[in-house]
């Protein structure tokens, strides 16, 4: 049974660990997903939305991996993708070295992964109490009733409710920051590996989400964690990830470390996301914005760079050249990639760096 | 002084829908001078939304109102249902948070706006529909004669913000209500449409009251910064002087717990606790069992708005 007093040991001296740490506990590559667009087919053209479409990536044990994006980019269908509620197109998932739903059965999968939704009162069942809601998991997963209450006691008092007062509730009678706390604990009651958080705490107000931040930061620490961490808030992004993932219209278009990302981004549409956050400076407000227009529709993405009608780079070959992600960018980082004709040595963008001799 | 464009006295809202009325706005006093933009700042449940509406008498029956509001010369609480019909839109407009909920799904947004122009003014539909078009240029929504006749469905939330910025300004109003018109943007749409609204604020000389819970966004738009809490005004004050120097532990506290302060600490500051019950309000200052700096008076006294030094004014009895 879980103790708060006595935390799970860290992921490097997990049981479970198979891989060591050099392995990624996930890599995804070429993940595609497309949904089919309703009322097209027939004696129509066939639409598809491209939400996912070619993504690799890896999440390192013990990391944050942030991802960042606009609506349509993809990201919550990744993290759906991730947690197999939905069956990707193509595309390999690999946890831990092991392909999930070939060697490392479903179920195995699932209780190592879980996920914290945005909507904390539709993402809890109404007529369970809290610790039925809780202790819910562990008994579906063969855990008798009464270890799984207590570990759902043990759980909620690890997220800072006290379970004499919390434990019966019903999630109605409860605050949105509180219901957070619950749907952390849940996902926590099958002692994961992997969490994902999509949008957790956007929906909360801003001392309420320093809070559960903090929360989160704890449990990281004590249970040995790794967060994949989606949000549309940079500031918290910046705050809670080892390193980030920028997605455009079901694409990658930059991945690497924070620092890196923050300070020198090497995709023209991270720059213009940063430079696109309020200014906390009355005397240094916004004068043009970064961008303009929306964020295309992902039913028919444009060709080549699918940023290019908003690039302020934009040249003709980029209508017609696919990107493809660049490592070892100008910040001399070897996990920093970025998606840019102008960042890959030999496109024929005008600025695209020069070849080095071999 | 010129009398200010907007002048709330004492407003106090109560609801009295479920088994205990809920005080959502307690005695909320403050004043907008023409062509000035204040950000009303708070938290969910802290009354800012309900102290606007009250602005254009949104509320359902049954309301508990009091106070006196003051928008343009014309006494809100006294206006008859048509001329309060009158005042909407022509006075007083307003810039909802989600626009495909504030539009009606069935008629084109070219209908829309010529419907609200020639409800306020005598002018035949095609000069309406020539002003619409003018609007939608103002806004810059591209190719606006394609857009006027499409649905609200059709269109990116970016671009139907637009078209009901557009509809709000359609008669000319001389203030604009705007209730957290880019929360549900993306980022780089966000700075867009706040740029647009600073924009034809300036150009119109509007007075602005926008409702935000995003300090960033209230310091990219705002000239001021009224800082509400459990439905009273805190903290209120130019937007450089309560960015830089907070006086109030609510709003020191609301500034401290930004993430962006976190530098390379590994814990945000926080604000211990939660709201407080609008259906049990404490007797004395709402913020005092969460204030860090709390005093035995805090308890039983509720502080009063009262001035500190130049212009601000903050509502905490340290400074009483």
């Amino acid at each position: 049974m879980m103790d708060a007093a006595t935390p799970l040991p860290l992921a490097s001296d997990d049981p479970r660990d198979r891989g060591g740490p050099a392995q990624p506990l996930v890599s995804v590559r070429g993940l595609v997903r497309h949904f089919p667009v309703k009322g097209s087919g027939f004696l129509k053209p066939k639409k598809v939305v491209s939400a996912v479409d070619g993504v690799d990536f890896d999440i390192l044990k013990g990391e944050t991996l942030g991802v960042v994006g606009e609506s349509g980019c993809g990201k919550s269908t990744t993290a759906r993708l991730l947690m197999q509620l939905m069956r990707p197109d193509r595309g390999e998932l690999l946890f831990d070295g092991e392909s999930v739903g070939e060697t490392l059965p479903l179920r195995d999968y699932r209780r190592q992964v879980q996920m914290v939704f945005q909507d904390s009162y539709a993402s809890l069942n109404p007529r369970l109490t809290i610790e039925d809601s809780i202790a819910f998991g562990p008994r579906v997963h063969g855990v008798s009733a009464k270890v799984a209450i207590g570990r759902a006691h043990d759980l909620l008092h690890r997220v800072g409710l006290e379970p004499g007062r919390f434990a019966g509730r019903y999630p109605h009678e409860l605050s949105g920051g509180q219901r957070q706390r619950i749907n952390i604990a849940r996902a926590l009651a099958l002692e994961p590996r992997l969490v994902i958080l999509d949008e957790a705490v956007s929906a909360l107000d801003k001392s309420v989400e320093a809070q559960v931040l903090n929360l989160l930061l704890d449990l990281k620490r004590d249970f040995g964690l790794t967060y994949m961490f989606i949000s549309h808030d940079l500031n918290v992004v910046r705050f809670m990830c080892d390193r980030v993932m920028v997605m455009y219209l079901g694409k990658v278009c930059e991945i690497g470390p924070r620092d890196a990302i923050f300070d020198a981004p090497g995709h023209p549409y991270t720059a213009a996301l940063l430079a696109s956050m309020p200014k906390m400076d009355p005397g240094e407000r916004t004068l043009v914005p970064p961008l303009s227009g929306d964020p295309p529709n992902p039913i028919d993405p444009p060709q080549g760079c699918r940023f290019h009608p908003r690039c302020s780079f934009s040249e003709d070959i980029c209508t017609r050249v696919t990107p493809r992600l660049v490592t070892g960018l100008a910040t001399g980082q070897s996990q920093h990639a970025a998606a840019c004709l102008m960042r890959d040595p030999g496109a024929l963008h005008s600025r695209a760096p020069a070849l080095e001799e071999a | 002084m010129a009398d200010p464009m907007i002048d709330i006295d004492n407003l106090s809202v109560t609801f009295n829908r479920g088994r205990k009325p809920v005080k959502a706005v307690n005695g909320v006093s403050l004043k907008v001078k023409a062509g000035e933009v204040v950000a009303l700042l708070g938290e969910s449940g802290s009354g800012k939304s309900v102290t606007m509406r009250s602005l254009l008498r949104l509320h359902p029956k049954g309301t508990t109102i009091t106070g006196r509001m003051r928008v343009a010369g014309q006494d809100v609480t006294e206006l008859s249902a048509r001329q309060i019909a009158d005042f909407r839109g022509a006075v007083t407009s307003m810039v909802f948070q989600e626009p495909r909920l504030a539009l009606d799904p069935v008629y084109t947004l070219g209908q829309q706006i010529t419907e609200t122009i020639m409800r306020h003014e005598r002018i035949g539909r095609q000069a309406a529909f020539e002003r619409a078009l003018k609007l939608f240029e103002k806004v810059r929504i591209p190719s606006p004669e394609r857009r006027l006749k499409t649905y609200p469905h059709e269109m990116s939330g970016g671009m139907l913000q637009r078209a009901m910025i557009a509809m709000a300004l359609a008669c000319n109003p001389k203030v604009l209500l705007a209730d957290e018109p880019t929360t549900a943007l993306d980022a780089t749409v966000q700075i867009q449409i706040l740029l647009l609204i600073r924009e034809l604020q300036a150009e119109y000389g509007l007075s602005v009251i926008f409702v935000t819970h995003d300090i960033g966004v209230a310091a990219e738009v705002a000239d001021r910064i009224a800082v509400m809490y459990a439905g009273r005004i805190v903290e209120e004050g130019a937007v450089a002087d309560i960015i830089r120097d907070p006086k109030h532990p609510y709003t020191q506290g609301l500034l401290g717990a930004r993430v962006e302060l976190a530098g390379e600490r590994d814990r945000l500051v926080t604000i211990p606790g939660a709201p407080p019950d609008l259906t049990d309000m404490p007797k004395g200052c709402a913020f005092a069992p969460r204030c860090v700096r709390v005093m035995d008076v805090c308890g039983n006294t509720v502080p009063p708005l009262i001035g500190k030094g130049e212009a601000g004014q903050v509502a905490c009895l340290h400074y009483a």
